[in-house]
């Protein structure tokens, strides 16, 4: 109880801080309203519906988004690991693409699919697929041959010894990748939506600062950003409960 | 390739028989690592394992046994000579042929049960049929009140018991162990081999047993068939021929005296090999 305190204890300081500093005038109300503004701004943004409208068009498109590269990243993690041919053709693909800044494909998408959900929803699947797909490939290379060996001799065929024995012992790995890509997820969400999109939080957030109604802008970057650590820890519980085995 | 006849070495016995369980025959493999040279790992091996026999491989590392094992388990291919099982030429894995590893093998993330289980699956036996195969067995390996347990949280020896429980469910005819108990202390590596034995009397099957233990090898198998190193080839077959019906046998003179003989056999190998 007492280390829990401790842990929160810089986060309520660098909190009362933020309400103290603009209201002594330390540093400029309207640059960075008093924490309490902001959440009545939240309220407001709340009560009125926007939050929500632009929150579930967001979470649908992160969702969409995260669900493909997961399917499509794992299997092709996987299918690299096990067939040369496919290591041969995806590798040298895979290795030049990682470290382009994924943002940067912002203006293609919306150049091939316009401003609306397709666009964001391929934006964050291609960036998204390449950690799961290190994570699957490595972890699936890291399985023991005895392990495939055995499931061999227990009458299981080639198709299924991946999914029941490549897929399960490459879970540490792949799990990994998959939480790098959540996180990736809502950057390349929410700064796409700033960029090329008529709503979703990204939108809203450019939308009120553009407008200069600061305390709200406030409120609705906080509500993502609280929203990602929910998800993380969420998935961190997630991954420990699935590992439990280690 | 194909060595002439007067090379081929004491292995050719009774080849095609209808007593045969395994025909090993002309197999020669090349170990191709990634970086470095090839070795010649199995040079022209002719061998038969009758049914329900008892045999032991042994030898120093590096002379092919285990590679022998991975053949017959059909896990690496055979590019020359031919292994039949029961009559049928080995082309990939089959729960015909159950096998045991020195590292257990088992799947981390399963409990001890759906480790055993996992072949009855394979197998389409129906889950109620399954659980009640997997108590069952579970019980003759002594493992009774850890179903629930991951491998992780079991000791080396339990870990090889789970093992071979979850092969010998599925009742193999052929039964290939790789060093099984290399990997346990010299305690549980007796217990271990007590209880193999016991298993394989009331449940006959050939056994294929790997290992680099001459007391080992003559304490469990019919025969030991001694390799020597690069090439991997026979050097003899000797037949043990030990009453097991005494409970002290190993302190018995024809035991002693087995496992001298198969020494002076391997310490002949020592001296050739020493530079």
């Amino acid at each position: 109880m007492i280390t829990r305190l401790k842990s929160c204890l810089g986060l309520l300081l660098l909190m009362l801080l933020w309400e103290i500093a603009p209201r002594v005038g330390l540093v400029r109300m309207d640059i960075l309203p008093p924490l309490s503004r902001i959440f009545i701004a939240w309220l407001g943004l709340a009560s009125s519906g926007e939050l929500w409208t632009h929150g579930v068009i967001s979470l649908f498109r992160a969702f969409s988004g995260a669900a493909i590269a997961i399917v499509v990243g794992t299997v092709l993690g996987v299918a690299m690991a096990a067939s040369a041919p496919v290591r041969i053709f995806f590798r040298p693909l895979m290795e030049a693409l990682y470290p382009i800044p994924k943002s940067a494909l912002i203006p293609i998408t919306a150049l091939w699919l316009g401003l609306g959900n397709a666009s964001q929803i391929t934006l964050i699947a291609l960036g998204c697929i390449l950690p799961v797909a290190v994570g699957a490939y490595n972890g699936a290379r890291g399985c023991e041959r005895v392990l495939i060996w055995s499931g061999r001799a227990l009458g299981a065929g080639k198709m299924r010894t991946l999914v029941d024995i490549v897929v399960p012992s490459a879970l540490p790995e792949l799990l990994s990748g998959i939480r790098t890509a959540l996180a990736l997820c809502l950057v390349l969400l929410v700064s796409s939506e700033l960029i090329v999109s008529k709503n979703g939080l990204g939108y809203l957030i450019g939308f009120l600062g553009g407008s200069g109604i600061y305390d709200a802008m406030f409120a609705a970057v906080l509500t993502i950003a609280i929203f990602g650590l929910i998800v993380d820890r969420l998935f961190l519980r997630y991954i420990r409960w699935v590992l439990s085995w280690q | 390739m194909v060595a002439p006849m007067e090379h081929a070495g004491p292995g050719r016995v009774e080849t095609g028989s209808e007593d045969a369980q395994i025909v090993v025959s002309g197999v020669s493999h090349v170990y191709r690592p990634k970086h470095g040279r090839q070795v010649l790992a199995l040079d022209d091996i002719n061998l038969t394992v009758r049914r329900n026999e008892f045999v032991a491989l042994l030898g120093p590392s590096g002379c092919g046994k285990s590679t022998l094992l991975y053949l017959t388990g059909g896990f690496l291919p055979v590019e020359q000579g031919t292994i039949c099982v029961l009559g049928e030429t080995v082309r990939k894995p089959g729960p015909d042929r159950g096998i045991v590893f020195q590292h257990f093998a088992l799947f981390p993330w399963k409990t001890v049960r759906a480790n055993v289980m996992y072949g009855l699956e394979r197998k389409g036996v129906p889950r109620r049929e399954a659980e009640v195969r997997a108590a069952e067995i579970l019980v003759q390996v002594g493992l009774k009140g850890f179903e629930d347990s991951y491998p992780s949280q079991l000791s080396g020896g339990m870990r090889q018991r789970a093992a071979i429980a979850r092969t010998l469910v599925l009742d193999p005819a052929t039964l290939l162990m790789d060093e099984p108990f290399g990997a346990l202390d010299a305690q549980t590596r007796n217990l271990m081999q007590i209880e193999l034995l016991a298993l394989w009397r009331r449940s006959p099957k050939a056994v294929v047993f790997v290992t680099h233990d001459v007391h080992e090898a003559v304490y469990l198998a019919e025969r030991v068939v001694v390799m020597s190193a690069r090439p991997g080839r026979i050097k003899a077959i000797v037949e043990t021929g030990i009453d097991r019906s005494d409970p002290e046998f190993v302190k018995s003179r024809a035991f002693v005296e087995k496992v001298d003989e198969i020494w002076h056999l391997i310490h002949e190998e020592d001296g050739k090999a020493a530079p």
